[in-house]
């Protein structure tokens, strides 16, 4: 896995960005960067170049599952990795994350190890 | 504030108490009218067992409105009274559960900045302890020449001095990871004072159910079931995403733990 790929980390509470940024700065992921919301996310993810989405289900202006779509339905984007850490647990949600093309979900709150396993995961899936 | 029901029911039986009292008292007169063929004096019966009723009627709502004022003025969100929005404690609710926000979100903070404070300094001494250990060992096998152990005497000497500063720091730290918890007893106060204020507001609005029941069985009016079921029906879910789960174990629908969710997810073939 490559430790200098760049990921966008999305979520509109600040500490849970800071929680995510901290735990992946200790698994050795330091190239990150952060967005409060699904709008303000879709243009960095659309001219930075990133090669790995954190988001965030519930927030103001665009949610994470309507930003996943439009991940998915943009050309340069649709296979960027997806991992969505978020509250929502009701398992319609998770089935429509799923349908929308999610490589793995954390429901929160989660742990170190949880995060960990996942982004292994879907790495391991990306690059076999 | 399940009474209430029973109060508007009683309301309403005095009023058909009073209502039934005068037909009594005036049904043995109207049959001996009828029966003498008098249909004006007749008439004027019936106008006074309709005057009974609409009085006791103009009484009733009277008496709903003013418990409904008051129960509005329990309610304290009055528009147009002076200093309503000084008097609202819905208001007060949103700045009491504003200062729930912030202090969660300090105590994180603070939290988080104690940490990452930490985190270097204990770095530092895993390091240089590996460092050291690997060096000592050395010594201890006698592969270490005398300027090197000079070397390293000193290196000890200035891990030790450090490990004692650093571990008053970290213990300092510890500390103030402590009291940053003390968050949750000040919001735990608040948020109690905010849910007795939501019973306070569910006991008033319910009260003034009650009231609304009675004005339905004094007047006469009938709801279609069909029409309040369909405007009660909670509303349809969207992308917006329902929030934390509160009580995930009781949810049929819901998932418990990362354990549920990747098992379901391996169903779906992710």
């Amino acid at each position: 896995m490559n430790k200098n790929m760049k990921i966008l980390i999305v979520d509109d509470f600040s500490t849970m960005r800071r929680i995510i940024k901290n735990l992946l700065r200790d698994l050795g992921f330091t190239n990150t960067e952060e967005a409060d919301d699904g709008s303000t996310a879709l243009p960095m993810l659309q001219s930075g170049n990133f090669d790995f989405l954190v988001t965030d289900w519930n927030m103001p202006q665009m949610t994470g599952i309507d930003l996943l779509r439009a991940v998915r339905a943009d050309e340069r984007l649709k296979h960027l990795p997806v991992l969505m850490v978020t509250a929502e647990a009701k398992r319609d949600q998770i089935i429509e994350a799923a349908q929308a093309g999610v490589n793995g979900y954390v429901v929160k709150p989660f742990t170190a190890q949880a995060l960990q396993d996942k982004i292994e995961k879907i790495f391991e899936r990306v690059n076999g | 504030m399940r009474s209430d029901s029973g109060l508007a029911v009683t309301q309403y039986e005095s009023i058909q108490a009073r209502l039934q009292q005068a037909v009594e008292q005036h049904a043995g007169r109207l049959q001996e009218h009828l029966a003498a063929g008098d249909w004006a004096a007749a008439a004027q019966l019936v106008d006074q067992i309709n005057d009974i009723r609409n009085q006791s009627l103009y009484e009733e709502v009277a008496k709903l409105t003013r418990e409904l004022h008051s129960a509005i003025l329990d309610l304290q969100i009055e528009s147009g009274t002076p200093h309503a929005q000084e008097m609202s404690q819905i208001n007060d609710v949103n700045e009491r559960l504003n200062y729930v926000m912030n202090m969660t979100e300090k105590a994180a903070n603070d939290t988080m900045d104690l940490v990452e404070a930490s985190a270097p300094l204990v770095n530092y001494i895993s390091y240089e302890a590996q460092s050291l250990t690997a060096d000592w060992q050395r010594f201890t096998r006698r592969e270490m020449p005398l300027d090197e152990f000079r070397d390293l005497a000193r290196r000890v000497e200035a891990f030790l001095l450090r490990s004692l500063h650093d571990s008053d720091q970290m213990s300092a730290h510890l500390n103030d990871i402590l009291t940053a918890q003390s968050f949750q007893d000040l919001t735990g106060q608040v948020i109690k004072r905010v849910t007795e204020l939501i019973g306070y507001v569910e006991d008033s609005l319910a009260r003034m159910g009650g009231m609304a029941r009675t004005v339905d069985l004094v007047a006469g009016i009938e709801h279609d079931p069909e029409t309040l079921q369909k405007s009660s029906q909670p509303r349809q879910s969207d992308s917006r995403g329902e929030g934390p789960q509160i009580r995930a174990d009781k949810g049929e629908d819901v998932v418990s733990n990362q354990v549920d969710v990747d098992d379901l997810l391996s169903s779906l073939g992710l």
